[in-house]
């Protein structure tokens, strides 16, 4: 008897073996996919690590787009050059990240100031942040960007692996879907292994982990809880910053009101979801970017049979929501097992200090 | 006079932050008026704020159907208001206002087409009882999810509304749609579209019913959060969980039946808007109102008649921006900075009370203090 054709089992067979066909050309796609969402989390975990929560994610995300495009845009115009070898990189493409996250870390200084010193409620500043990002971003694309509309300083190009390393059976594939990114893509890697490494290995790791923990008692041996907290939350936005340049200086070559869409908020579920570490935040980041790849695979490659009705019969609009349907669904199963550091979200206050 | 300076006394502590940041967010939105004039055609100009202040205030106010205009965009500002606020109330950070807000919108418009020939007595309440059953069941869902396994309605609410916009889209293409238009949209109304008072000046064409429910949810809210039993348990909930269940309450019960009444305000907003204003609902429908209810909520500190009062200010802002725009030349997103500066002062109250010497004064945020208490972690049951 056909296995494929036992009802339900047999699909779900038949989904298992399509997955895995198509898998190759899926990577690609999904770990470029992944990339803003793992920085985004890499934001959430350090900030949330030294205690400060930080919702404001997508809109530091959606400024240092801004920022990066309008800088890298007026740059390209004002002094047109011509790309450099690697990654087809221009000087307007370099300072485009570089405000990014620039204007990324400013705003994040603004996040620590309300939430350390002010001791403002943390979700409410984040909040406050996404809806004056939104806001903001959309007035001066309304003024800078709309009258010019040939601006822009184009994206970065993706390496080229040598055929040889991609060719080789079986493994080939993994370094074609490693290799063959943008520099910001292939920068999330080394970041995400620095980060773990640092953070449980590290003097700076352990006292950002004893003040999101117990910031009396770190304050107690001698720990500043207030630089400490401050210095993660601006240096974290950084990488929210990195998020913003790949929107638009990596993946398009344009900015859109509201383009984050909501990348900023599964990053904070792949926080929790990955324990408020940075390589299970990463692997979070990486099966919420697969399920948004998936559409492109259906629609790149169909598959047939049983299978094919199925997968072509459901509308556009539920793959769409497949990432935040399934962001949903983890964290509700992840939550009650998941411990946030203790202190997180609660602002310090010395004692002593009357 | 001396009954008014005692008024006075009573309110400022309340009024006083978040009145300066309004006043502060109104000269800021005017320094960036004048900065981004130089990008614009007519150049630099020193008298440029002024402009954009009579723009703002003429297309609001002066003239009869300007006046419409701010209270048909005031009525779903505040009703959706009400909607975060209550939740706010409760302790819960409602941001799925804009996804619950939509889904009514899209059911009030899908289901009172299909009634647009049915008496109005019908096809209104019914059109508008669909709009309120999807918000609540929007809300429910992160409310149920809150309250069973813990997940914060922070991010749940957030990607609920990514859902919900797909959602829209798909009945409108799918369910509703009505021929003979040039883009996917739903039919017209008819006898479901809400009465206005069109036939005493067609100045008042757009002025509907649905002001006049706004304005009676106020109290109906008012009463509900602060004289009945309901009410005492959600505040109470709100403030100490703890103590809550100590005194026998069930935050869990609570906090799914807050989200769900803090949704079907939502969807209700929605509702009012698409049977009093617009009449009927595009496959994907840009509106703000789900986010600016976040602002109207805050400001407005949660209280119904803040809310109502932050409702109308943000309403005569949107109302004044287009005048503005043909007056001043400067792009009617003047109003989402002037909305961001707000509360972006309301956050940083210190500065608001340092530069206007206010004294006294709580904290411009205290009301929703418990919203950060329980992220990440287990619902208390």
């Amino acid at each position: 008897m056909d296995v494929f054709s036992i009802p339900v089992i047999g699909i779900v067979l038949q989904l298992i073996v399509y997955l895995i066909d198509v898998l190759p050309d899926l990577a690609p796609i999904a770990i470029a996919l992944a990339a803003p969402l793992a920085l985004g989390a890499m934001c959430g975990v350090v900030g949330e690590r030294s205690g400060v929560v930080n919702i404001g994610i997508e809109g530091m995300m959606l400024i240092a787009a801004f920022m990066g495009f309008i800088v890298a845009g007026f740059v390209a115009q004002a002094f047109p050059m011509d790309p450099l070898p690697i990654f087809g990189a221009t000087p307007a493409l370099l300072l485009g990240v570089a405000a990014a996250v620039l204007s990324a870390m400013a705003v994040g200084l603004l996040h620590a100031w309300l939430s350390i010193t002010i001791r403002a409620d943390q979700i409410i500043s984040g909040t406050i942040i996404n809806i004056a990002a939104l806001g903001l971003t959309g007035y001066f694309n309304r003024l800078l960007i709309s009258p010019n509309p040939r601006l822009g300083a184009g994206i970065f190009a993706t390496f080229d692996p040598p055929a040889e390393l991609t060719s080789i059976p079986v493994v080939g594939w993994v370094f074609n879907a490693l290799l063959h990114q943008g520099p910001i893509t292939m920068s999330v890697i080394v970041i995400v292994i620095v980060l773990q490494v640092l953070l449980f290995r590290s003097r700076w790791g352990l006292r950002t982990r004893a003040t999101g923990e117990n910031p009396e008692a770190a304050d107690t041996v001698g720990v500043d809880v207030i630089r400490l907290r401050y210095r993660n939350v601006v240096m974290s936005a950084a990488f929210a910053g990195l998020a913003g340049a790949w929107l638009t200086l990596e993946a398009t070559s344009s900015f859109q009101n509201g383009m984050t869409t909501g990348r900023g908020f599964i990053a904070l579920a792949a926080v929790i979801t990955g324990r408020w570490t940075p390589i299970g935040a990463w692997g979070a980041a990486l099966l919420f970017a697969f399920s948004d790849a998936l559409q492109v695979a259906v629609s790149l490659r169909p598959p047939s049979g049983q299978l094919g009705d199925l997968l072509n019969g459901i509308p556009h609009e539920a793959y769409a929501s497949l990432p935040y349907l399934l962001t949903i669904i983890i964290l509700a199963g992840v939550v009650g097992r998941s411990i946030p550091p203790a202190a997180d979200g609660r602002p310090f206050a010395r004692e002593a200090r009357a | 006079m001396s009954r008014l300076r005692q008024l006075w006394d009573r309110a400022r502590p309340v009024v006083a932050v978040p009145l300066g940041a309004v006043i502060l967010g109104l000269v800021v939105a005017g320094v960036v008026a004048l900065a981004s004039s130089v990008f614009t055609p007519q150049g630099f100009d020193l008298l440029l704020p002024f402009k954009v202040y009579a723009g703002l205030f003429g297309g609001a106010f002066l003239g009869l159907d300007h006046i419409t205009n701010t209270l048909v965009n005031a009525t779903p500002l505040i009703v959706a208001g009400l909607a975060v606020g209550f939740g706010f109330k409760a302790g819960l950070f409602n941001i799925g206002a804009d996804g619950q807000f939509l889904l009514g919108a899209v059911m009030a418009a899908g289901i009172g087409a299909m009634l647009a020939t049915a008496p109005a007595i019908v096809a209104i309440p019914v059109a508008l009882g669909a709009a309120a059953i999807a918000g609540a069941l929007w809300g429910f869902i992160p409310g149920a999810l809150k309250a069973w396994t813990g997940a914060h309605e922070v991010v749940t609410t957030i990607m609920l509304n990514f859902i919900g916009r797909s959602l829209v889209a798909y009945l409108v293409l799918n369910v509703f749609q009505a021929p003979g238009f040039s883009f996917a949209r739903t039919g017209p109304l008819g006898n479901a579209e809400l009465p206005t008072l069109g036939f005493l000046s067609p100045d008042l064409d757009r002025l509907n019913l649905g002001i006049l429910i706004a304005l009676l949810l106020v109290p109906a809210i008012w009463w509900l959060l602060f004289r009945s039993t309901l009410g005492f348990e959600i505040r109470t909930v709100g403030t100490n969980p703890d103590a809550a269940r100590y005194a026998g309450m069930r935050p869990a019960v609570l906090t799914i039946l807050t989200m769900s009444l803090s949704g079907l305000l939502a969807g209700v907003a929605g509702g009012l808007d698409i049977l009093g204003a617009t009449h009927f609902i595009p496959a994907s429908y840009g509106t703000t109102v789900g986010f600016d209810s976040i602002a109207v909520a805050l400001l407005g500190r949660s209280h119904p008649v803040g809310i109502l009062l932050a409702g109308l200010l943000f309403g005569a802002l949107r109302a004044g921006a287009g005048p503005m725009q043909l007056d001043a030349h400067i792009p009617v997103e003047l109003v989402d900075v002037i909305q961001a500066v707000i509360l972006l002062f309301l956050a940083a109250d210190v500065i608001v009370r340092q530069l206007l010497r206010i004294r006294r004064a709580k904290s411009g945020l205290e009301p929703v203090e418990a919203a950060t208490g329980s992220y990440g972690k287990q619902a208390s049951l």
